[in-house]
């Protein structure tokens, strides 16, 4: 038998970013016993990196903006296969959450009447983005933390779940361990939130941080939900790329909204050459059409650097491709240009971005009031995840709910900037808020002893493995390597099959992998749990990708270059088959309501 | 390659030791990315805390040859190679494993600080009106990432260790910032004096000296909320030590 430790809560929250605070604080709002558990300190969860902005069409800056232009931003953005009714609850929610900030401490910058101040930002009509310079996640995550705490929430700070535990149908519990001592912990529960984040290190070059291995996206999978939309991967086009230690890391797109431009070796204004079709009539032709535009001129539409992410990654993969890259193998950012233009202008730009300044000072000796970066895509984001039904957020398991990134629908095939931080606090307070609700009339429900003796087991076997195994570390680094080279931004079918066969081998390794030391803190143990995370969703964006024969949003395949309506008309889905061999299959898009399709024409 | 050599302290509650380890060297390198290879190459079980990477999430606090200082932005190139570089956790807490230490004091500390009460709406929609002017002085405190490198210096905590009497600097930012807030309501000045020993810092500036995002946090929070809780709680000795400062 083995030890641990038993909590019990009406609520479990897995995950502590803007998700999982917002579902936490609503569910104890709820009246019922919330418990919230964390892989790191709380206030260190993905979200506090968030730079640029929070969407939501408070109509502040751009009185033209209403949460149907918004949705419809959103729709556009995501190639139609988002779940359109979480993209018009999003769109119709997010002002109302954004306020709530406010009333609980949050402080934006401020329009000159004293009203929160909203950016330009990629794929968004208006300026939409309410923020704080450019560390807007900080201040959403530090706001919901610290209105957080007083709320009576049970806090369980550096545990990570292993696996739910369940009783016949539905979740009753989760079990894991803490970081500290090693010790396991079981909890109980009648309702289950997850909100775990991201998969980003899957990949190699990625501005996510070792949290983002797929967790809640495959604690659902195990426990028979259906995952959605695996194949759409965000890569963001401006990672910083030199040096090599800081590649991957974020460059907010809010260079790009404050009139940062994208150059090649010649110095061209590449963005120019491409301007996808359903996006011609919002973007500027010439030069000074787009800097007016980021400089608030109404009449003037937007430069293409601001067109989605998906567009704009492969516009700078083909220039590197052309042999029209910066020297290590990038593009150029420039805003230091806007020096010619703006009184000021190198103190403008600090002010603007502060963050930025000092990243590229700090880590690459580069002053960017000065000089252009040297920029690359970066894996940033999964649109897929646990499906939700829009209104509840509720799985396809009873009591398991999702929210944040780790669920999957408002964004379709591409996030746009800033829906993510809207996302989580709208979605989040839905999950909370139905998560109570269904804890309330739930039945009790027996936790059965063999999961959990299953489950401790399989926690410890790298231990007896010992130093012997294989290296965690070294097969994490072999699986990111691999996903980056055949399932990255540019795919075909022969690449994502040998991905494929890849896996099964490394998953044996994953088996082998032993660690040395003891339970406490112990770093390398932790990273030989969390392999199964990662392969299970690499194994799930590769089965996925080759099951979309088309190219859509993030998704783009080599082999299939354009867009194919016939796959337009449906998602894909994962989940484990029998046998626990992953399934795949397709899912019809539900037709969507007079009024929304009415508003997508209006839109056009 | 170049390598260096990196003397890591290793060790727990119990006790601990310095242990040398030698890595490659590559350009632009930070000290928390030697401390990964070190982890994933010849010590795995090495204990670090980490998440951005990029000097957002405060949570890679060390001493770096005897600085506080994010190991993430850290440039291998500031520190002399020549020399092992020695990295111990921040000494003030109580070490947990290695590079890790018990920071829960500070989780407890800030929630002792009475929440956000704002005014009733300006408007009928049930928002606010602030200008920028006077947003930026509190934007400045929010700034704080929380990695707790002003508490590990100040010398209140990490020589006297007054734990239960005095917040610390970060938690006095804190304070400041909702003081200051310019929709707030509450009034935090007899907790700081009484529960929250403002009355201890004696102005040394170690604490400003290390935040990583630059508050100035003796100037522009501790000492306007001396200022405070002497105006609003007439203390006769702290308005002569005000009068002292203030005279040229
Ligand atoms: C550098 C960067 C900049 C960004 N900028 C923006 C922006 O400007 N605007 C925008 O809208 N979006 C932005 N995004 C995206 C956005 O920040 C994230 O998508 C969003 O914050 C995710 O929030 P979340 O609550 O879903 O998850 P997170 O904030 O990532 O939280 C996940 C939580 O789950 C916990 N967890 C995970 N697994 C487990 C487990 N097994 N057991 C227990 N706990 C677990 C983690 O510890 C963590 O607390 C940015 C992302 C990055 C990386
Ligand atoms: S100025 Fe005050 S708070 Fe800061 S380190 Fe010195 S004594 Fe501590
Ligand atoms: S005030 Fe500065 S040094 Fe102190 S915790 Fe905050 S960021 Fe760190
Ligand atoms: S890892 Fe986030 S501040 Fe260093």
């Amino acid at each position: 038998m083995p030890e641990y430790q038993t909590h019990e809560h009406d609520v479990l929250v897995i995950g502590a970013g803007g998700a999982g605070l917002r579902a936490a604080i609503e569910a104890s709002a709820g009246g019922v016993s919330v418990g919230l558990v964390c892989k790191s300190l709380l206030g260190k969860a993905h979200t506090v990196m968030a730079e640029g902005g929070i969407a939501a069409a408070l109509a502040n800056v751009d009185d033209r903006d209403n949460w149907k232009v918004h949705f419809a931003d959103t729709m556009r953005g995501g190639q139609y296969v988002n779940n359109w009714r979480m993209a018009e609850l999003h769109a119709k929610e997010a002002p109302e959450r954004v306020r709530e900030l406010e009333a609980w401490g949050a402080v934006f910058d401020r329009t000159p009447d004293g009203r929160i101040l909203q950016r330009n930002f990629g794929g968004h009509r208006y300026p939409r983005l309410a923020h704080v310079g450019d560390r807007t996640g900080l201040e959403l995550i530090r706001t919901l933390q610290d209105h957080g705490i007083h709320q009576g929430i049970d806090v369980h700070m550096e545990c990570t779940i292993v696996t739910l535990l369940k009783d016949g149908g539905r979740v009753v519990g989760a079990f894991g361990y803490e970081r500290e001592r090693g010790r396991f912990k079981l909890f109980r529960a009648k309702a289950i939130v997850l909100a775990t984040g991201g998969i980003g290190r899957a990949y190699k070059i990625t501005s996510n941080s070792w949290e983002y291995t797929g967790d809640g996206h495959t604690l659902a999978y195990d426990a028979g939900a259906e995952l959605v939309d695996m194949e759409f991967v965000q890569f963001h086009p401006t990672g910083m790329i030199w040096p090599p230690s800081v590649r991957g890391i974020l460059v907010t797109e809010a260079v790009r909204g404050e009139g940062g431009v994208l150059r090649n070796s010649e110095g061209r204004r590449f963005m120019f050459d491409e301007i996808p079709e359903n996006y011609r009539t919002q973007t500027a032709d010439n030069e000074e059409e787009g800097w007016r535009y980021t400089q608030g001129d109404k009449s003037a539409r937007r430069p293409p650097e601001l067109l989605t992410r998906d567009h704009v990654s492969r516009c700078i993969m083909r220039e590197v491709k052309a042999g029209r890259g910066s020297p290590h193998g990038g593009v150029f950012l420039d805003i230091a240009w806007i020096k010619a233009r703006i009184p000021n202008g190198a103190e403008h730009i600090k002010k603007k971005l502060p963050s930025m300044y000092h990243q590229f000072k700090q880590l690459a000796d580069l002053d960017i009031t000065q000089e252009p970066m040297e920029i690359g895509p970066t894996t940033h984001y999964i649109m897929g995840g646990v499906k939700v039904d829009a209104d509840t957020q509720m799985s396809s398991v009873p009591g398991l709910f999702a929210a944040g990134e780790c669920a999957a629908g408002i964004n379709g095939a591409n996030r746009l900037g800033g829906n993510s931080l809207s996302d989580i606090i709208v979605f989040g307070k839905r999950a909370g808020e139905f998560a109570a609700r269904f804890a309330k009339t739930a039945p009790s429900a027996a936790v059965d002893a063999r999961q959990i003796d299953e489950a401790a087991r399989t926690a410890l076997e790298p231990f007896e493995r010992g130093t012997g195994g294989e290296g965690p570390y070294q097969v994490q680094y072999a699986l990111q390597e691999m996903m980056q080279d055949l399932v990255g931004i540019v795919r075909t079918e022969s690449e994502m099959q040998r991905a494929l066969e890849g896996l099964g081998p490394l998953r044996a390794r994953a088996n082998r992998a032993g660690v040395g030391g003891h339970r406490e803190y112990n770093p390398g143990w932790h990273a030989a749990l969390d392999l199964h995370s990662l392969l299970t969703v690499s194994e799930a964006i590769a089965r996925s990708a080759i099951e979309r024969r088309e190219s859509r949003g993030g998704h783009f395949r080599d082999d299939y270059p354009n867009k194919d309506a016939s796959f337009g008309m449906f998602n894909i889905i994962v989940r484990k088959g029998r046998e626990g061999r992953m399934e795949v299959s397709r899912a019809p898009i539900p037709e969507m309501p007079d009024e929304l399709k009415r508003i997508i024409e209006e839109m056009k | 390659m170049a390598t260096a050599t990196f003397r890591i302290w290793r060790g727990d509650a119990q006790g601990g030791k310095f242990q040398d380890y030698q890595t490659g060297v590559s350009e632009g390198m930070v000290v928390l990315d030697a401390v990964h290879q070190i982890q994933a190459d010849q010590a795995n079980d090495l204990a670090v805390r980490w998440n951005c990477k990029a000097g957002k999430c405060g949570s890679c606090s060390a001493e770096v040859n005897g600085d506080p200082r994010l190991m993430c932005m850290t440039r291998l190139n500031q520190l002399d190679l020549a020399q092992p570089v020695r990295i111990e956790p921040m000494r003030a807490f109580p070490p947990i494993r290695d590079l890790v230490t018990d920071v829960l004091w500070n989780f407890g500390a800030k929630k002792s600080i009475r929440r956000f009460t704002p005014r009733p709406p300006d408007a009928p929609d049930g928002t606010w009106r602030m200008a920028q002017v006077d947003v930026e002085r509190v934007q400045e405190f929010r700034k704080c990432i929380e990695c707790f490198l002003c508490q590990d210096v100040c010398h209140v905590l990490r020589e006297h260790r007054l734990f239960d009497e005095f917040i610390g600097p970060r938690h006095l930012v804190y304070a400041a910032a909702l003081e200051m807030h310019p929709l707030d309501t509450e009034n935090r000045a007899r907790d700081l004096k009484r529960t929250h020993g403002v009355g201890y810092c004696n102005i040394t500036k170690c604490c400003t000296n290390v935040c990583p995002e630059g508050i100035t946090i003796t100037d522009n929070a501790i000492i306007p909320l001396k200022e405070r809780v002497i105006d609003q709680l007439y203390d006769p000795v702290a308005k002569l030590f005000r009068m002292l400062r203030r005279s040229p």
